[in-house]
């Protein structure tokens, strides 16, 4: 018989509801009736992978996706990607947008009156290694405005999306930058009402991965849900 | 002491910069056995708009029911060797798939129908797909699943008996009447037939 094992539920005060009325495009799509709890099935402690065959080595660098160098501050990113009882999460896809140092995005839709960067795409991807690792190299992307409200502006930050080993481990989450003046004003950054918990999408700068002469380094480590400890049975 | 996931945070307006590599319309691959299927519908805001930046992420089992094993279980089988490895891709059936909407709020995906998996309390489930919802506007995803029209196991199904009757249609889609051997299934945001969401 199959024995497996659920994943604990988000502890209270540290994901945001779906309706967060100061991020005001969350009124009109989050839903108004509860969410029915589901026991965990197979369905949820099973999830997508991807291998190294369908990887390409050089998404980690975003510096280097086009013919020249593109403007602004160079950054290394890394940290590691841990369960809650601090178990690597080995193997697992990780993938990474931003805005150019301008903070303007490579999209259609973005209009915002700031210059693109020809030799900037904005987007990376990696495998976690065995201790589940990680390292992107990019540029540190500019804060911009947005129409959430009067004189609104984004904080500067990396988005970054992460599978875990199980359809109830995913999650996509924001990195932000230490001194930064605008998080306290941002609806989003803000969305919780746990103050360690919002700190904790706020990287770290970090000497050890500082490259003298090139890059400042940033840690920023991501925690999934981890694993119950007593076993559903099916009988 | 143990540590606290992450927060979670929208995937905002401009995802396809960062999600389009991995985005997969098509599951369906030579070899792999089961019935094709194809599945299209809309997601809709409170005002029964179109939401055009949203991303549908899929995860459902093969047609016998069984889910792609881990990578780290794939590694115990040893590696394949290179002139098999093509036909072992090929018959792979990877189960995941990522399609965002239009800008008329729309997707569409082709796949193959799921076998059972089972539930906790021992019971099958009946087929279904495991969806999870990311856009703009949402700081956290959504979670639901999309069950099959007529299915008999559906009566029994471990997560649909969790769900209020009048709102399990919800989450069935339905055969369309344009195209024969199309199904539909909507996502509605909000209102009197706002879609079932998950708390997983």
């Amino acid at each position: 018989m199959a024995e497996f094992h659920g994943y604990r539920r988000p502890h209270p005060g540290t994901q945001p509801d779906h309706l967060h009325r100061p991020y005001v495009s969350s009124i009109k799509r989050a839903p108004t009736k509860p969410l029915v709890e589901l026991p965990h099935t197979l369905s949820e402690v099973t999830g997508p992978s991807f291998d190294s065959s369908m990887i390409d080595v050089k998404a980690g660098d975003l510096t280097k996706q086009e013919k020249g160098e593109p403007v602004g501050e160079r950054i290394i990113v890394s940290g590691r990607v841990v369960d809650e009882d601090s178990r690597p999460v080995r193997h697992t896809l990780i993938e990474v947008w931003q805005a150019n140092a301008a903070g303007r995005y490579r999209h259609a839709i973005d209009q915002h009156n700031a210059p693109l960067d020809p030799n900037f795409e904005g987007s990376g991807h990696a495998l976690t290694d065995e201790q589940g690792r990680f390292r992107f190299i990019s540029i540190r992307p500019g804060a911009y405005p947005w129409r959430n409200h009067y004189n609104a502006w984004r904080p500067a930050h990396i988005h970054f999306s992460v599978f875990g080993p199980a359809f109830a481990t995913r999650l996509i989450t924001q990195m932000y930058f230490p001194g930064d003046a605008l998080l306290p004003f941002d609806p989003i950054f803000n969305c919780v009402s746990d103050e360690s918990a919002r700190n904790r999408l706020i990287s770290v700068f970090d000497w050890e991965t500082t490259m003298c002469e090139h890059a400042l380094g940033y840690k920023f480590d991501i925690v999934l849900s981890g694993r119950h400890s007593t076993p559903w049975e099916n009988k | 002491m143990t540590l606290r996931a992450t927060t979670s945070q929208t995937v905002g307006p401009y995802f396809q910069i960062g999600l389009a590599r991995f985005c997969v319309d098509d599951l369906t691959a030579p070899g792999v056995p089961g019935e094709r299927i194809e599945i299209a519908g809309r997601v809709l805001d409170g005002d029964g708009e179109p939401i055009p930046d949203a991303v549908i992420e899929i995860w459902q089992a093969d047609a016998e029911g069984t889910y792609p094993p881990e990578p780290d279980a794939r590694e115990t089988e040893g590696e394949i060797p290179n002139k098999d490895r093509k036909q072992s891709e090929k018959l792979a059936f990877r189960g995941y798939g990522r399609v965002p909407t239009g800008t008329d709020g729309t997707f569409r995906f082709k796949t193959i129908k799921p076998g059972r998996v089972p539930a906790p309390d021992g019971t099958l489930q009946a087929p279904h797909i495991a969806i999870s919802i990311f856009m703009r506007g949402l700081l956290r995803r959504l979670v639901t699943r999309i069950y099959f029209p007529d299915d008999e196991a559906n009566a029994d199904d471990f997560a649909l008996k969790l769900v209020e009757p009048t709102r399990r249609e919800t989450l069935i889609a339905k055969q369309s009447v344009k195209q024969a051997g199309l199904l539909e299934w909507n996502v509605v945001m909000q209102g009197p037939s706002e879609t079932v969401f998950f708390d997983v």
